[in-house]
């Protein structure tokens, strides 16, 4: 799934686990620019292939040729397209994603400033998924064809089904707009916590202030619940497989053999097999929980990067969908390379 | 291929999620099929009445009615028809690039085989929708154009598996030992490989048709989609919900039907895949 | 009597799709005290399932144990309670040394972190009981020596290395010796082995299981050994078991095993070993299916001496020789020696 580097073997040597991770690291990381670079070009690509006409839809219908030939050489469009490309590559290297060609501000800055919504709500959807789906996991497998697996499982079959955004707003209809339980969209009331990490969460916590945080997590809830749900489903129909292979596998039948304690073997060795299957996964999960967010944000309001990329589109800015683009590109690559190395960590047999 | 089909269809009938599955897909084909005899209303894709609009589910409106007064039920019937249409052909056109680039690159060993799983890798790099999204909203929102900018994002996927099983069917004895006696590299490719990976080929393709209808569904929410008054389900709920909570109808129905159909496809595919993968089986489902 | 394990009449079903199938048909079986005993038969015959009977870890969901009873040491296994077979008979009064080396170690913990935890609840230290809560120092590190030393005598180079090492680094022989290492390391009375070489490389084999025999007869240890290898049985046994389709056929030392086999069974199987004299010669016939097993002894379709009473009636164990007993009623009288 991922850009991934291709896998080399570590041979007769048998590096320490340190070693393994930083061969891993090293590998991942040399494809990591090529792979942004192949990522820029095509988002480039296009947006280019239609030569549609921003420009004039900002000038307006009045415009004289001069204002128009002034507005173009401001964004650059006056020159031939390789060139463009080039100057937008140099431009990103330096941190420069060109200017919104709808907020008139810098993208880079725009993108910066929005990360931390899309983030906070992504890792409280990631933590939700997994604190309630691996148990769940878990006992789906111990409890194998009991009425609560089947239950279980239509929960799965739910959960990967379900369009994000429609889910998104049933869970509005129902508990803020019927029964008034949550805040109906937005991240929080007023001015949010003093911007510290720029995770409410966070800020309202350090800023000690109970308040906005009842309010911050208040407003949370809904999109959380919404971006977790297709996640825990992922999460628990891979940890139930993982430990179903480990319950039938060799290794657990000697164990339960010599008599070590059935409940040591199921938790203790059995769910460390199960969560590398579930970990690999968690890249996975976190691309579809990206995805989502666009029209997770979208439906609640919610001022992140997703929210960013559906008023871009609004706006026919191509230059800000680029830019969300490039962005959630680089944290999906950065993901899938922590899951390797974590991947590497827990799994021995994973070298190089 | 008679004998296949025929032990695949008994598998099928044998496996009650998997039949589940096989059964939405079919209802799903003969809705879109039958759509102007099974409508109601079947004018209502064009025909607006706007005295009845938002009315609520009754015997003459089955969903009720939406903000042009026209029947919901009705022009989620044809809804069904743009489905189906972008589904197909988008995924038919990953299928055609993506096998044959992961056949090449996967039986030859140069650069152009590395160049071009480079490639897929980078297309793999993002979430399909963001990339879907960016070729969609710099096309224009059209029918064509969702089909268009989802075939440009998932073809990878088939490349990749394509690559994976061409690399290992050509360490079969048999496939070995037709190169070795001369075979023609499209030949070993067509004759050979084809068939023995033509399984999880099938297999991906069904589960992919789920989640390409979730993407083109979020793309006509985004208003990427085919522009109104096209009865496609995702934009009929963006439309909806200015509405809300009063004509809570009006987003239900459009919704649960791409429920219904993605779930149909994923569990043929997970039904599939048990019968025809079996190294990836869902271990102790069935 | 002096046996430390004596099965009676034991009688095991597998609950299938076409069926009961009866898989053990009251069989007898027993072990003396240090005594090593080869359990033999053709595939599917009953080996493994009786080998699990006694370690009590036939599959919960299938397994139908309907009569018999499974001494040990004094205790019939099958009136205790679980949890206390869990405890001090499983891994401490018996082990187990598996089939497979490769695919019986966790792949992704060290092994030393695996005899650890095996230790940590069987190390003959351990009080009896419900087990520890902690593990204390003191015990860990007596433990360790206990390792160490052990690891020492089944030959295995640099323990310490070793322990820290995971499976996928050791080679499968290094595999099975770790095996037999931590089979031994409880200080039990029963190790039971299941093919304990087939899924290793033939040079090695004979290396495993003689180092198995050693190990066993210097400390007293009996040694239930399951095998096809007729061979490698009777080098390495006291005394040997044979099965025939879930029923215990004949059991004597392996030395008149060899020489005076009494049952047709047993006749038949050793006259059809590859010999100089006439090459293969297999049993005519075939193997019943256990969901429909024939009545009376489950080898008369194929016998040649079968009688009506044959196809009625299972014989009861009688004596034929010294510590020899077989359960036929026309025994062989000597002849069909290869
Ligand atoms: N869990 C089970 N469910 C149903 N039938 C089983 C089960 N386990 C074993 N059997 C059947 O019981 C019979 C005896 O199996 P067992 O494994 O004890 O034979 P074995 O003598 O150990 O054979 P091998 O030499 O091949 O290991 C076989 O016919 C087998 O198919
Ligand atoms: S009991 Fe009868 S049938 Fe069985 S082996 Fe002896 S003679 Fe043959
Ligand atoms: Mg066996």
């Amino acid at each position: 799934m991922t850009g991934a580097a291709p896998r080399g073997r570590a041979g007769t040597l048998q590096p320490g686990l340190e070693m393994r991770a930083l061969v891993l690291t090293v590998n991942r990381l040399v494809w990591f620019v090529p792979t942004l670079l192949g990522l820029l070009v095509i988002t480039f690509t296009i947006s280019h292939i239609i030569p549609a006409d921003p420009i004039a839809f900002i000038a307006g219908d009045n415009a004289t040729a001069e204002q128009i030939a002034a507005l173009k050489a401001k964004f650059g469009v006056d020159k031939p397209v390789p060139v463009q490309l080039w100057n937008y590559i140099l431009g990103v290297a330096q941190g420069d994603f060109g200017i919104s060609l709808y907020t008139q501000r810098p993208i880079a800055e725009d993108l910066i400033a929005r990360l931390p919504a899309t983030l906070e709500l992504a890792f409280v959807a990631v933590i939700l998924s997994g604190v309630i789906g691996i148990p769940l996991g878990v006992l789906a497998a111990v409890r194998r064809n009991s009425w609560l697996d089947h239950a279980l499982r239509v929960f799965t079959v739910s959960g990967l089904a379900i369009a994000a955004f429609w889910f998104a707003i049933l869970l509005q209809l129902l508990f803020a707009m019927k029964l008034g339980w949550t805040p109906l969209q937005g991240r929080v009331d007023g001015w949010g916590p003093d911007p510290v990490t720029g995770f409410y969460i966070v800020d309202s916590v350090l800023a000690g202030d109970l308040e906005t945080l009842a309010d911050v997590i208040g407003h949370m809830v809904l999109p959380a619940v919404t971006l977790s749900f297709p996640a825990m489903a992922t999460i628990m129909r891979f940890t139930r497989a993982g430990v179903l292979d480990a319950i039938n596998s060799n290794y657990v039948d000697y164990q339960l053999a010599m008599g070590v304690p059935r409940r040591v073997v199921v938790w203790r060795y059995v769910l460390r097999n199960a969560l590398i299957g579930t970990v690999t996964q968690v890249g996975l999960v976190f691309g579809n929980l990206i995805a989502n967010a666009v029209v997770v944000e979208a439906v609640f309001d919610w001022p992140g990067l997703g929210l960013y990329a559906v008023n871009s589109i609004l706006q026919s800015d191509y230059n800000g969908i680029m830019g969300f683009t490039l962005i959630m590109g680089t944290v999906f690559i950065i993901v899938n390379l922590l899951v390797d190395i974590s991947h590497g960590l827990i799994d021995p047999r994973e070298t190089g | 291929m008679l004998e296949t089909t025929r032990f695949l269809l008994r598998k099928l009938a044998s496996d009650r999620t998997a039949a589940l599955g096989a059964l939405i897909i079919t209802l799903l084909v003969v809705v879109a099929i039958a759509a102007p005899v099974l409508s109601t209303h079947p004018g209502d894709v064009t025909e607006f009445h706007p005295p009845e609009r938002l009315l609520p589910p009754s015997g003459d409106h089955f969903f009720g009615t939406d903000r042009m007064g026209a029947d919901v039920y009705s022009r989620l019937l044809f809804g069904a028809r743009i489905t189906i249409a972008i589904a197909v052909i988008a995924i038919g056109a990953s299928v055609l690039v993506g096998i044959p680039v992961g056949l090449v690159a996967g039986y030859y060993r140069n650069w152009v085989s590395d160049a071009l799983m480079r490639i897929s890798d980078i297309f793999l790099a993002v979430p399909q929708i963001v990339l879907a999204i960016a070729i969609a909203q710099t096309l224009g929102p059209s029918i064509e154009n969702v089909i268009l900018a989802l075939s440009a994002t998932y073809w990878p996927f088939w490349a990749r598996l394509v690559y994976a099983e061409t690399r290992s069917a050509l360490n079969d004895t048999y496939v070995e030992a037709s190169i070795a006696l001369g075979a023609s590299p499209w030949r070993v490719m067509i004759l050979h490989v084809l068939p023995n990976i033509s399984s999880s080929v099938i297999v991906r393709t069904t589960i992919g048709m789920g989640g390409t209808i979730l993407t083109a569904a979020v793309l006509g929410f985004l208003g990427l989609g085919p522009p109104a008054p096209s009865p496609e389900w995702g934009r009929t709920i963006a439309e909806s919900r200015e509405f809300l909570p009063e004509a809570w109808w009006y987003a239900t129905a459009p919704g649960l039907a791409i429920f219904l159909v993605v779930m149909g496809f994923n569990l043929l595919g997970d039904g599939l895949r048990d019968i025809l993968d079996p190294r990836t089986r869902r271990s102790g489902d069935g | 009597m002096d046996d430390l394990l004596a099965v009676t009449g034991l009688t095991v079903g597998f609950a299938t799709e076409s069926g009961l199938a009866r898989v053990l048909d009251q069989v007898d079986f027993r072990i003396g005290r240090g005594e090593i005993v080869g359990l033999v038969g053709e595939s599917g015959c009953g080996k493994t399932t009786l080998a699990r009977a006694i370690l009590g870890v036939l599959p919960a969901n299938s397994a139908r144990i309907s009569a018999g009873s499974i001494e040990f040491d004094g205790r019939d296994l099958l009136q205790e309670d679980p949890d206390a077979l869990a405890t001090d008979i499983r891994g401490r009064a018996i082990t187990f040394v598996p089939q497979d080396p490769f695919s019986s170690f966790n792949p992704v913990f060290t092994i030393g972190r695996q005899i650890e935890e095996l230790m940590k609840w069987k190390s003959p230290d351990a009080e009896p009981g419900s087990g520890p809560r902690r593990y204390a120092r003191a015990r860990r590190s007596s433990d360790l020596e206990r390792v160490l030393e052990l690891l020492r005598i089944v030959q295995l180079p640099d323990p310490e290395a070793l322990l820290r090492k995971y499976p996928h680094e050791v080679s499968g022989g290094q595999r099975q010796r770790l095996m037999i290492a931590m089979a031994l390391l409880p200080e039990p009375k029963l190790i039971i082995a299941d093919e304990p070489t087939t899924a290793l490389d033939v040079t090695i084999q004979a290396q495993i299981l003689k180092l198995l025999r050693r190990l066993a007869a210097e400390r007293g240890v009996s040694v239930l050994f399951t095998t096809h290898d007729l061979g490698t049985a009777y080098e390495i046994c006291d005394r040997m078991t044979v099965m025939y389709a879930g029923q215990d056929v004949e059991s004597a030392p392996s030395d008149s095993f060899f020489t005076e086999p009494r049952h047709i069974y047993t006749v038949r199987l050793l006259q059809s070993l590859p010999s100089r004299d006439h090459g293969i010669r297999g049993i005519p016939g075939q193997v019943p299916d256990l969901t429909a097993p024939p009545p009376g002894c489950r080898f008369h379709p194929r016998c040649d001496a079968a009688s009506a009473l044959c196809r009625q009636t299972r014989p009861d164990p009688s004596d034929v020789g010294a510590g020899h007993v077989a359960r036929c009623w026309h025994p062989a009288q000597g002849e069909g020696t290869p």
